[in-house]
């Protein structure tokens, strides 16, 4: 069981939360204006790498908030989490920090 | 008793404390101390087993947790039965019964071991080349007859009546294994103040030091030593948790480590209210990893008969338990550490008859002081075979190069292969394991957790090496965790003698081999024949020669086999044994039982039961339940001497022709809230909100972002800026996370609260041509009238005196409403209304007929018709969608080109040929009666029931273009032969809804 530290309440058991797939994956400001070929990317097309993984979160049994969380796929190690909104943080400065 | 077979005085036993036990019901008596196994070995006894496959008579190997062959049933009474406990491990109390598992008719006479003449049907991949044809043949044949002959034990058939406790726990430092190394960890740890647990699997904490007689630690003896540990760490009592007879069974991700703890099984008598075992789940800080090693075997022909065990595994039975385990012994080894069993056998009392030492020369101390100690010592020695059948009489040792062979008379035959360090912890925390050239084990290498490997599991070969690097480990472990650097410590020790040495593979020998067995794995009964076969059948990485001969892969997980599996695939191979790589050790680390993985979760316990405020009114009434998610919802309400169908019938007809009450407590209800609670309806529904008026209604319809329905429901406007959303029974949560995903990440713009009110709201349907009549003398300011309130259209009031939203809503196609009151009041309010509703003739109808009265009028349930690839237009529910609306969840994938397809599947209703057959719910439907092999369906029959209304059967279905296809007959085959429908619309009942507007 991960220990994810939600950015709202601190480190929680992965028991209070639920995934919920990739982040920075944005809904288009107009879908209308989407042609057929993007919108499927957006709807179906996800990253899955092996290693560091942009993902959301929700604590919902908890603050109930959605959020992000950098998390390697490989060592289940969770680098960073901030809230839903926040701009992408660099990868290279977490790596870092991280001692990669 | 056989007390010839005890020692004079050593061991931790109580002498003073004599017990009996029963095995395979013979009484035997023994001490307190003694596990089963050495019970029985001091009472003679070695045959404890038959093995897997050959059913070859089997004694212990070993005196721990890595033990294959002593496989027991211990019968506790009232249904407690486990099997496949380990007799080293299963603890005596007086009274114990315990039995053999795998022979029949008897332990000694077991005709399963024709298998032994037949194994040249057993060989490698048998099972994949054996039982292959003819086909069906496996299911009703070979599976059943191979799983009773070739099974482990049996499981019970009584339900469990312990109880499994569980619990969290949080520390600083967890030390797994309590021998030296993690006892001097454990020490180091807490004298820095960290929250220290410290669990080991056996009942007793001290590891090697239980049967340590010679060294002296710190100028005490072992044992003081171990005793003046304990009571420091005891003393320590309010950071430092000791737990014996707790396995640490699973290293998960970030430092999360399963702990299974056995509280009762040793007692005689145990106190009911205790927990049989208990499951820990600890999050440690940092973790210390003392796990020791492992004694291998070694693989020559005939390895397996009892009375043929590890060398140290003896030294600890004389040592530890008191019981020597033969009389006349000869040790067959390549490690250094059999001389220090022989000598301290020797001591016991047990003859050496010879050493035999598959090493050129054994020059070490050890092997001087076994001489000096008058101990014959043969160097260049191989042991070759084995006589004697449930005992073994004599060991063959032959010169290795030579043909010669000798029989030596004896009746225990001690091997020693070397120690294999326990890395299976340090596996599976994901650390890589590194190959050890000099001392040819495979080590921890790099970290991927906040861990270390200390003593004989990281390599480590002497007691000082433990002790210190224990010490050491401690303090760092505490300082990462973020206490004070403690002050460095180093043991002193004296009296031990160095081992070293070691051997991996099969030892050589002049047999043929196509006729001998030398056993690799002894659970799983995997020879070095086998291995060498799965290599010359192509199988060259380690994981395929493991799946193909099954070495490794029994429950004692190759403790003691894979590194000699290894060795053998290796040269077999010509490849180096690093390059053939490990096999994934997985958890568990030894069997756990389900009990203590299900801990509380089982019975009532299981799953929480919700159940609605007017539940027990219809259980007193004597309604039939069904579950609805977690849900008890009342399914019907039969009369004496009614069945379902006569029930339901019944219910349907009364609401058609009078009245009925439905409790729809279930219905998930979200309370939608804010300046922009429109603005958030309008994009999360299809349906244009905006100039819904307030006290209107609206049929609102959610799809995901892919274009699909997920979910639907009845909208009331309650003032402008406020909604009461009701959602699908089993949506509500999914539903109010969808929302909350819109609201919290794309939409966070709009001031919009949404709060569930699932539970806060009783939900009362009164549904039928007297619905308003029956309420209108309850309620209080809310005119009922056509007029004053139509078809959907929500009213704030009272009912009884008691707040209430009134619906004028209808699921059945007749005149209703939906009472919402507190939930505090359901029941109240609920039996008022029925006290009205009784003057009228109404009834209560459960769950089953409302899916009916829907059905009749077309009204879908999302889930039944719907699977997650259903739009709005396959379900012709096009009116429902807001067309001028800019943008909404779902929208743009409404234009995509396979949801705009003119062959989608299409919501239709079918009606049977033969009016009076209903069809199966799931069934497919197909244009031909009997379509050939391979032939796509057109669809499925999503609901279909008898209706009593209208006297016949009807169904709803997905068919492919269904509504171009109204007034074809198609067929929807079955088992007995095709049923022909007609394709009709999907409405039923009162097509012009003039019913709903009275
Ligand atoms: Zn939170």
């Amino acid at each position: 069981m991960l220990l994810i530290p939600c950015p709202h309440c601190g480190p929680r058991p992965e028991i209070e939360f639920r995934y919920a797939g990739e982040a920075h994956v944005a809904r288009a400001a107009d879908p209308g204006a989407v042609n057929d070929q993007d919108w499927a990317e957006y709807l179906y097309f996800r990253s899955n790498p092996k290693g560091i993984h942009f993902e959301r979160w929700r604590h919902v049994s908890g603050c109930a908030r959605f959020f992000n969380c950098v998390r390697d796929t490989v060592s289940d190690k969770i680098l960073t989490t901030y809230p839903a909104g926040e701009k992408k943080p660099d990868l290279g400065t977490l790596m870092k920090e991280a001692g990669r | 008793m056989s007390l010839s077979l005890r020692t004079a005085k050593s061991g931790r036993i109580n002498r003073k404390k004599p017990l009996s036990f029963r095995f395979d019901g013979q009484l035997y008596r023994a001490f307190e101390g003694d596990t089963l196994a050495s019970g029985l070995l001091a009472n003679g006894v070695h045959l404890m087993g038959r093995s897997f496959k050959y059913h070859r008579p089997r004694g212990l190997i070993s005196a721990g947790s890595e033990e294959p062959n002593a496989l027991v049933g211990v019968d506790r009474g009232n249904g407690r039965y486990t099997p496949n406990l380990r007799a080293t491990q299963v603890e005596l109390h007086d009274g114990l019964i315990a039995e053999s598992q795998n022979s029949w008719p008897s332990l000694a006479y077991d005709v399963g071991e024709i298998n032994n003449l037949l194994s040249p049907l057993f060989v490698a991949g048998f099972y994949y080349k054996t039982f292959m044809q003819p086909k069906q043949a496996w299911k009703n044949v070979y599976e059943p007859v191979i799983r009773r002959a070739a099974g482990l034990g049996k499981a019970a058939t009584a339900a469990d009546p312990d109880h499994y406790a569980s619990r969290f726990a949080h520390c600083d430092v967890l030390v797994i294994g309590a021998g030296p190394a993690g006892l001097a960890a454990a020490l180091a740890a807490a004298e820095s103040g960290a929250r220290v647990i410290l669990c080991d699997e056996q009942n007793e904490l001290g590891g090697s030091l239980l049967a340590e007689l010679h060294a002296t630690i710190d100028g005490v003896p072992a044992q003081t030593w171990l005793e003046q540990t304990l009571a420091a760490l005891v003393a320590k009592s309010d950071t430092v948790t000791l737990l014996p007879r707790t396995q640490c069974f699973g290293y998960f991700a970030q430092n999360f480590l399963g702990l299974a703890e056995r509280v009762t099984d040793h007692l005689a008598q145990p106190d009911p209210r205790l927990p049989r075992e208990r499951l820990w789940q600890v999050r440690a800080k940092e973790v210390v990893i003392a796990t020791g090693a492992h004694e291998r075997p070694l693989v020559f022909p005939d390895n397996d008969r009892p009375g043929i065990m590890l060398a140290d595994a003896a030294r600890i039975f004389a040592n530890r338990y008191g019981v020597r385990a033969g009389g006349r012994a000869v040790i067959a080894t390549a490690h250094d550490s059999a001389y220090q069993a022989a000598i301290d056998l020797k001591a016991a009392g047990v003859t050496i008859a010879m050493i035999a030492d598959l090493r050129k020369e054994a020059n070490g101390p050890l092997p001087m002081a076994a001489r000096a100690a008058g101990i014959h010592v043969e160097t260049g020695t191989a042991i070759t075979g084995s006589k004697g059948r449930l005992r073994v009489k004599a060991a063959l040792v032959g010169k290795i190069g030579t043909d010669g062979e000798e029989s030596v008379p004896c009746d225990l035959i001690l091997m020693c292969g070397g120690w294999t360090p326990s890395v299976h912890l340090f596996s599976q925390s994901r650390g890589k394991l590194v190959f050890d050239e000099a001392k040819q084990v495979f080590v921890p290498g790099h970290s991927a957790q906040q861990e270390r490997s200390v003593g004989a599991c990281k390599g480590s070969e002497t007691l000082i090496e433990a002790l210190n690097e224990g010490f050491a480990a401690g303090r760092d472990a505490a300082e990462k965790a973020g206490f004070a650097k403690g002050k460095a410590r180093k043991a002193k020790v004296s009296g031990v003698i160095e081992a070293h040495g070691g051997f991996l593979g099969a030892v050589p020998h002049g047999h043929d081999v196509n006729r001998v067995k030398a056993f690799v794995d002894f659970q799983n009964d995997v020879t070095a024949k086998d291995i060498k076969l799965a290599t010359r059948e192509g199988m060259h990485s380690i994981e395929h020669v493991k799946r193909y001969t099954t070495t490794g892969m029994a429950t004692d997980q190759g403790k003691t086999s894979n590194m000699n599996a290894l060795a053998i695939a290796a040269e077999a191979l010509g490849k180096a044994i690093p390059a053939v790589g490990l096999t994934t050790f997985r958890q568990p680390y030894t069997p756990i039982t389900f009990g203590t993985m299900a801990g509380h979760s089982r019975g009532d316990l299981f799953d929480p039961v919700r159940r609605t405020p007017m539940h027990g009114w219809a259980k007193a009434q004597g309604a039939k339940f069904e579950d609805v998610g977690l849900w008890k919802r009342a399914h019907y309400f039969p009369k004496a001497g009614e069945d379902l169908h006569a029930a339901v019938a019944r219910e349907c007809r009364i609401v058609r022709e009078t009245a009925g009450l439905f409790d729809a407590s279930t219905l998930g209800k979200i309370e939608v809230v804010g300046p922009d609670a429109a603005e958030f309806m309008n994009r999360l529904y299809t349906n244009p909100w905006s100039k819904l008026e307030v006290g209107r209604c609206r049929y609102g319809l959610m799809l995901n972002e892919a274009g699909f329905v997920m979910d639907d429901g009845v909208v009331g406007r309650i003032s402008a800026n406020r909604f009461h959303v009701t959602t699908t029974t089993g949506g509500a949560a999914r539903v109010l996370n969808h929302m909350e995903d819109y609201l919290q990440t794309e939409f966070p713009e709009l001031k919009v609260a949404l709060t569930s009110t699932t539970e806060q709201w009783a939900v009362i349907a009164v549904q039928g041509p007297q619905a308003r009549a029956i309420i209108a003398t309850l309620v209080e300011g809310i005119d009922l009238a056509n007029e004053a309130m139509p078809h959907m259209s929500v009213r704030e009031g009272k009912i009884c005196g008691v707040p209430t939203r009134l619906f004028r809503m209808s699921f059945t196609g007749e005149l209703g409403f939906e009472v919402n009151v507190p939930a505090d009041y359901g029941q109240a309010i609920w039996e008022a209304i029925w006290a009205e509703g009784e003057k009228h003739g109404a009834v209560a109808y459960g769950t089953e007929a409302m899916h009916v009265l829907r059905a009749e009028k077309g009204y879908i349930i999302v889930g039944q018709e719907t699977d997650g690839t259903v739009t709005p237009h396959d379900l012709g529910l096009d009116w429902a969608i807001g067309k001028a609306k800019p943008d909404f969840v779902g929208k743009r994938s409404l234009t995509r080109v396979d949801l705009v397809k003119p062959d989608r599947q299409q919501l239709v209703g079918l009606l049977t040929v033969d009016s009076q057959i209903v069809l199966e719910e799931g069934a497919q439907v197909t244009l031909a009666a009997n379509p050939p092999p391979g032939t796509s369906a057109l669809g499925h029959v999503t609901s279909a029931y008898h209706s009593a209304t209208l006297g016949h059967s009807i169904a709803l279905a997905m068919v492919a273009s269904g509504r171009a296809r109204i007034g074809e007959v198609l067929h929807v085959p079955m088992p007995n032969g095709a049923i022909a429908v007609r394709v009709c619309e999907p409405i039923f009942y009162d097509k012009d809804g003039s019913r709903l507007n009275v």
